[in-house]
Formats: structure tokens, sequence, C-alpha cells
């Protein structure tokens, strides 16, 4: 089920940009079936957590307000050029995902 | 992608096909939502999320600035930028004041991460979208209008 997600690291200066991007269907449980007419069950990624080096800078909770395939982006101030960027996700059925890159 | 999904669940017994996925929807949540805010993502309206994120009465701030679009052509995809130029952001909660359930993400920050967040969210309609920052133990608000002429959530 789950599928690779794209992740990026940069440094602009001291502060390292990390762009991730996961693939995840984000349903809101609201939306109707255009053939059966029934409700989409709700599936949504509601975890987000970032690391660097093994050291927490991000925490997200989301709901299914994000759009589909959710992009994020933050920035962290401290990094150096080589560390380790870790992005976790946990959905709403228990789904989880993972992706790594060092800041380049 | 969502026309290959529609078209597993209508073929392969529809039924018992949302029935398994249902199921394994109500197995496996309580783990996953252990520390998910669900008061707050449940809300129906913006006091009640702001008051299941622990905020009352914020502050309107001028240090936060919320970079979307003036118009949104389409409301599944509308991206949305909030810089927090205020010393000591702990967190960034973004809402969608005319939403069904109008919490969209509420990002905690910490370890050095810069008050910013970027990401897309959907909007059903023209609304306020507002950003709410924590920041030593206060909190403060902006918002911005975006205009959605085709909405999406549900349909």
């Amino acid at each position: 089920m789950a599928e690779p997600m794209r992740i990026r690291a940069t440094m602009a200066g001291d502060v390292a940009d990390v762009k991730v991007l996961m693939n995840h269907p984000m349903e809101t449980g609201q939306r109707k079936d255009a053939k059966t007419g029934q409700l989409v069950p709700a599936h949504f990624i509601q975890d987000v957590t970032a690391t660097i080096n093994g050291a927490a800078v991000l925490s997200a909770d989301l709901g299914s307000g994000v759009s589909k395939n959710p992009y994020l982006g933050f920035k962290v101030k401290g990094p150096k050029a080589g560390d380790k960027v870790v992005v976790n996700w946990t959905d709403n059925k228990g789904d989880k995902n993972t992706a790594e890159t060092t800041i380049g | 992608m969502n026309a290959l999904r529609r078209n597993v669940l209508k073929g392969a017994a529809g039924a018992s096909t949302v029935a398994i996925a249902v199921a394994a929807g109500l197995l496996k949540p309580t783990q996953a939502m252990a520390a998910w805010n669900t008061a707050a993502f449940e809300a129906k309206n913006v006091g009640d999320a702001m008051k299941g994120l622990g905020v009352s009465s914020p502050a309107d701030s001028k240090d936060i600035v919320i970079k979307a679009p003036d118009i949104a052509e389409n409301g599944a995809v509308v991206p949305v930028e909030v810089t927090s130029n205020i010393a000591g952001t702990t967190s960034i909660a973004i809402i969608a004041e005319k939403n069904g359930t109008p919490l969209v993400g509420n990002f905690t920050l910490s370890g050095g991460a810069q008050g910013f967040i970027s990401t897309r969210i959907k909007m059903g309609q023209t609304s306020l979208v507002r950003a709410v920052v924590k920041a030593g133990g206060k909190s403060y608000t902006a918002a911005k209008e975006v205009k959605v002429t085709i909405g999406g959530c549900g349909g």
C-alpha cells in the first residue's frame, strides 16, 4: 500500500530547507463514489514526524483537509550539510511509511 | 489512480470489499490515533477547533504571513505557506474556516525548526484561511481570504 515518498533537503545559508511529497489518496470520508453512490471511506495521513540526526524537529497532526498526495515544506536552523533527515507518516488505517535523505 | 480504485471496489464484489476496508479501519485506528487530536480535527466550526487546540481568543498579529492565492481555481489543491516571525514559535495550525471540518493541520515545531510551514490544502468554498501560532505560551492569529471557484471537498 505504502508507495514511495519523495524527499529533498538543501541548505540555504544556515537554514535547512526540507521538502517532502507523500503519496496518499487523502480521502475525507465525505466524498461519494460516482458509480456506486456509496461514501468512500476516510483514508488520510494523520501524523507526520520529522527528525534531523535523530532529534525531533517537526510533529504534525493532519486532518482530511490536506490535499491528495500531501506536500510539506519546513525549515530548520542549525543542521549541517550531510546531516540525516528522516520523515515518517502514519494514516488513519495504521499504514506507515518512512523516507530519509541527507542534507545536500 | 482514483479510477482504478473505484473499479476495484466495484468489480470485486463492492459490498464485501468495503466491509473489509471498514473492518480494517476499525481495528487499527486506536493505535494510530493515540496522539491525534480527535476533538480538534472533528470540530465542525472554527471555535470548537480552536478549543480543541487549547487556544482561546488569539491576538491578531501582523508578524504572521500567510501566502496563498487570492483566487484558487481548484479548491482541491490550494497552496498555503505560513511564516511566523514571532520569536519562539512552537506550533502553527492551519484552518480553512468554511470547510466541513475546518482544522487542516497542526504543526508542532522543535529543535531549531523555523516558524515556517508550506503545504497544500483542500477548500470547499471561498473562505478565510487562518493560521494560529503558539509562541511562548501565548497564541496569535492571522487570516487571508481565498476565493474558490471549484470546491475540493466531497462532490
